[in-house]
C-alpha cells in the first residue's frame, strides 16, 4: 500500500469513527513562529505564538492536502528574546530546520535582521506585528506584514494630535528601539505636516523604569501633549510619573502600550491615556467576536496581536494551498496574489509586502479599559 | 528654577535607592573583599516576595489600610531575604573563602543568574504591578513636586546609613566586623567567631536589600525578575564611586550617581543642542565614575589601603 492511499484510509477511518485524527502517514510541513518568549515582552510574544498556533490547529483539524498528499502542519515556536542578535540565530535555526515559512518576528528590531536570512534562503516571512517602515523597504521579496506600518500609524497619531486633540506643544519620547525610533520619526513628520510644533524630543531605553528626569525637562518646556513611542513596561511607570510630577500633559502612545498590561502597571494613572493600534478594535473586526471566543477557550485573554498572528498564518497556508505545494518558492509566488478575508479585515499586499489600506484606531483608557475613540484610515 | 529643583529631587530619590542597595555591597566588601554580585537579585527577591504577600493579604482582607499591607509584605520579605542571603553565603562563598579571589566572584555571578531564573520560574516573566494602596499625596517644596514615598525613601537611606555606621563603629559586633575586615586570621585568634560575623553581615545586608526592593517596587509601581540586575550594577558603581567598603561613601556615591543621572538626562540635550540626547544619561554617569577613579582609585571617601602581600 502506498503512503498516499494509507494516509487517505487512515483519514477516512478517523472520519468514520469520529475520533481524533492520527498523524500516521501524513507528510509534516514545518512553519516557524518567532516572538520573545523570555524577557519583558513575553506576554505579547506568547500571545503571537498562540494566535499562530490557533490557526494551525484549526487547519490541521479540518485537514490539509498538498499535491494529493495529506499534510500535517507543525509549528516550531522559537524565542528571540526581542534581541536582534538572537533573532538572527533563531532565523538560521529555522532555515536549517527547513521551514516552509515563518510567522514573525514580533518586534521590528528582530524582524529586520532576521529578514535578511529568510530572504537569502527564499523563505517567506510574514510578521504579524513588526511595523517599522524599513522591514519591507529593504527590497526583499520574502518580507510581508499584515499590519499597518509605522508610517501609516505615525501619520495617524501626528494628525490626531494636531487636528483632533488640538495640541500646541508636543513632546516626543522614544525608547531608541527600531520600533520606537521609527515611529517617533513618523509622528514628528506628521505633526509638522499638520502644522503642529514639536517642542522637545527625549529618549529613554527599553529597560528603563525611571523617567522623572526627562519628564521634568518636558515639564519645564510646558508641553501639553507627550507622545511616547515604546512598549508598556516603560509606558506604565511613565504614566504614573507624569501624574506624580504634576504634569498636565495628555499621554499619547501607540500599539506598544495599547494593552492590558499598561493599565495594570499604571493603575489609576492610566486613566485618560490615549493610544493607537493598527487595525480595528477586536469587536469591530469582521471575525473579531468569534475569534475571541475560540482564542479565550484555548489560551485565555488576548493581549494585542494574536488576531494578526492568526491571520498571518491563515494567509500563509492559503497561499500554500493555492500553490498546492510546501515549496517556499511556489508559496511566495502565490503569497503576492493574496486577497484574504481574515479576522482583522481584508488582507492584500502591495509590491513591497505591506498591507494595503491598513486602518489605525485610537483608544482611550476609561474606567480601567481601552475604549475605542476614533478610527483613522 | 523649579525645574532644577525638581531634577535635584528626582536625582536624590534615585540616588537614595542606589545608596540603599550600595550599602549592602559595601558592607560585604568591607569584610570579605568580595563583590557580592547576587546582592541585586536579593533585592529583586525581596520585592517579589513582598508583592506576593501583599497580593495574598489584599485577597483575604481588601479593606486593610495600605500601610499595614506594605508592612505585612516587608515582615515576610525581610526574613525571606535573610534566609536567602545566609544560604548564599553558606553555599556559594564560604567553601571558597581560601580560594583565589576570582572564584567567589564567579560563583557570585552564577548565584545571580540562578536567582533570576528561579524568580522567572516562580513569578513568571511579566512585570508585576504594585497594588495602588499607598496614599498618592504630593507636596510642593521649593517649587518641586515631592511625594510622601520619596521623602520616606530619602529618610530611610539616611537612617540605614546612620544605623549601620553606629553598629560598625560603636558596638561589639561592629568591632568584630572591623577586625575581620583587617585580618580574619588574627581576628579569629583573638576569639572572634569569624563565620558568625560574616553570616551576620550577610543577614544585615539582605534585610536591607529586602527593604530596598520593596521601596523600588513601590516607587516605580512594578517588580520584575530582571529588575535586580541593572539596579545592582548601578548600586555597585555607586559603592565604587564613593569608595567601596566605606558606608558613608556608598551613600555619597549613590546620591551623586542619582543626581548626575537626573541632571544629565534633564539638561544634556539642551546643552549640546540636541547632539547628545537624554539616552546618554548612563554614559554621562559612567564617565564621571571613570574620571573619579582615574584621580582617586579608591573612590571619593575610600582610604588608601596598603597592598597586603
Amino acid at each position: 500500500m502506498s503512503l498516499h492511499t494509507f494516509g487517505w484510509s487512515v483519514l477516512a477511518l478517523a472520519l468514520l469513527a469520529g475520533c481524533s485524527q492520527k498523524d500516521d502517514g501524513k507528510t509534516v510541513v514545518r512553519i516557524g513562529s518567532v516572538a520573545p518568549l523570555t524577557g519583558a515582552q513575553t506576554h505579547i510574544g506568547k500571545d503571537n505564538e498562540n494566535g499562530a498556533r490557533l490557526a494551525l490547529d484549526e487547519i490541521n483539524a479540518t485537514g490539509l492536502t498538498l499535491g494529493g498528499k495529506p499534510v500535517r502542519l507543525e509549528l516550531i515556536a522559537e524565542d528571540d528574546g526581542a534581541e536582534p542578535k538572537t533573532a538572527t540565530l533563531v532565523a538560521q535555526k529555522l532555515v536549517d530546520a527547513g521551514v516552509a515559512g515563518v510567522i514573525g518576528h514580533l518586534n521590528s528590531g528582530t524582524s529586520i535582521p532576521a529578514s535578511k536570512l529568510y530572504n537569502a534562503a527564499g523563505i517567506p516571512q510574514i510578521s504579524p506585528s513588526a511595523t517599522a517602515v524599513k522591514y519591507t523597504a529593504q527590497g526583499y521579496q520574502t518580507a510581508f506584514r499584515v499590519m499597518a506600518n509605522d508610517a501609516q500609524q505615525g501619520a495617524a497619531l501626528g494628525q490626531f494630535a494636531v487636528k483632533t486633540l488640538k495640541a500646541q506643544k508636543i513632546a516626543l519620547i522614544d525608547d531608541r528601539s527600531a520600533y520606537g525610533q521609527g515611529l517617533a520619526d513618523e509622528v514628528e513628520k506628521a505633526v509638522r505636516a499638520a502644522g503642529g510644533t514639536v517642542i522637545d524630543r527625549q529618549y529613554t531605553t527599553d529597560k528603563a523604569t525611571d523617567f522623572s528626569a526627562i519628564l521634568t525637562a518636558i515639564k519645564g518646556k510646558g508641553a501639553d501633549l507627550i507622545v511616547f513611542a515604546g512598549m508598556d513596561p516603560q509606558g506604565g511607570p511613565m504614566a504614573k510619573q507624569i501624574k506624580s510630577l504634576g504634569l498636565k500633559a495628555q499621554l499619547l502612545g501607540a500599539d506598544g502600550i495599547q494593552n492590558g498590561n499598561f493599565i495594570k502597571l499604571a493603575g489609576a494613572d492610566a486613566e485618560g491615556a490615549i493610544a493607537s493600534s493598527p487595525g480595528l478594535p477586536l469587536d469591530k473586526m469582521p471575525g473579531g467576536p468569534t475569534f475571541k471566543q475560540r482564542f479565550n477557550a484555548q489560551y485565555g485573554e488576548i493581549q494585542v496581536y494574536a488576531p494578526y498572528a492568526y491571520d498571518a498564518m491563515q494567509v500563509f497556508v492559503a497561499a500554500m494551498k493555492r500553490a498546492d505545494s510546501a515549496d517556499p518558492k511556489k508559496i511566495l509566488a502565490e503569497l503576492t496574489k493574496t486577497d484574504h478575508t481574515g479576522v482583522t479585515g481584508q488582507i492584500r499586499f502591495d509590491a513591497k509586502g505591506d498591507t494595503v489600506g491598513g486602518a489605525v484606531t485610537l483608544y482611550q483608557v476609561k474606567n480601567g479599559t481601552w475604549a475605542p475613540l476614533a478610527t483613522v484610515q | 528654577m523649579d525645574i532644577f529643583a525638581q531634577q535635584l529631587v528626582n536625582g536624590l530619590v534615585l540616588g537614595s535607592i542606589y545608596a540603599l542597595v550600595a550599602l549592602g555591597y559595601t558592607m560585604v566588601y568591607g569584610i570579605l573583599e568580595l563583590i557580592n554580585f547576587a546582592h541585586g537579585e536579593v533585592t529583586m527577591v525581596g520585592a517579589m516576595v513582598a508583592l506576593a504577600v501583599m497580593g495574598a493579604l489584599l485577597g483575604v482582607a481588601p479593606d486593610l489600610p495600605g500601610i499595614l499591607v506594605v508592612i505585612g509584605g516587608a515582615l515576610v520579605a525581610i526574613p525571606a531575604c535573610i534566609l536567602l542571603g545566609y544560604t548564599i553565603e553558606r553555599v556559594a562563598y564560604r567553601p571558597l573563602r581560601q580560594a583565589p579571589r576570582l572564584a567567589p566572584l564567579i560563583t557570585a555571578i552564577g548565584v545571580s543568574i540562578i536567582l533570576q531564573n528561579v524568580a522567572m520560574l516562580i513569578w513568571g516573566r511579566q512585570y508585576i504591578a504594585f497594588p495602588p494602596i499607598l496614599p498618592q499625596a504630593t507636596f510642593q517644596i521649593a517649587g518641586a513636586q515631592v511625594s510622601a514615598l520619596q521623602i520616606f525613601i530619602v529618610l530611610l537611606s539616611g537612617i540605614a546609613m546612620a544605623g549601620l555606621w553606629f553598629m560598625v563603629q560603636r558596638t561589639r559586633l561592629g568591632r568584630a566586623m572591623r577586625a575581620c575586615g583587617e585580618s580574619r586570621e588574627i581576628a579569629s585568634l583573638m576569639g572572634v567567631d569569624v563565620n558568625r560575623i560574616i553570616s551576620t553581615t550577610f543577614i544585615i545586608g539582605s534585610a536591607l536589600a529586602a527593604v530596598a526592593g520593596l521601596m523600588v517596587s513601590a516607587y516605580y509601581g512594578l517588580a520584575h525578575y530582571y529588575m535586580g540586575f541593572m539596579l545592582g550594577l548601578k548600586a555597585f558603581s555607586a559603592a565604587v564611586l564613593g569608595g567601596i567598603g566605606n558606608l558613608g561613601g556608598a551613600v555619597l556615591g549613590g546620591l551623586l550617581l542619582g543626581v548626575i543621572e537626573a541632571l544629565g538626562a534633564g539638561y544634556i540635550g539642551d546643552l549640546t543642542g540636541g547632539f547628545l540626547g537624554s539616552h546618554y544619561q548612563d554614559v554621562f554617569a559612567f564617565l564621571v565614575l571613570i574620571a573619579v577613579l582615574v584621580f582617586r582609585p579608591s573612590g571619593l571617601l575610600g582610604e588608601r589601603v596598603a597592598q597586603r602581600a
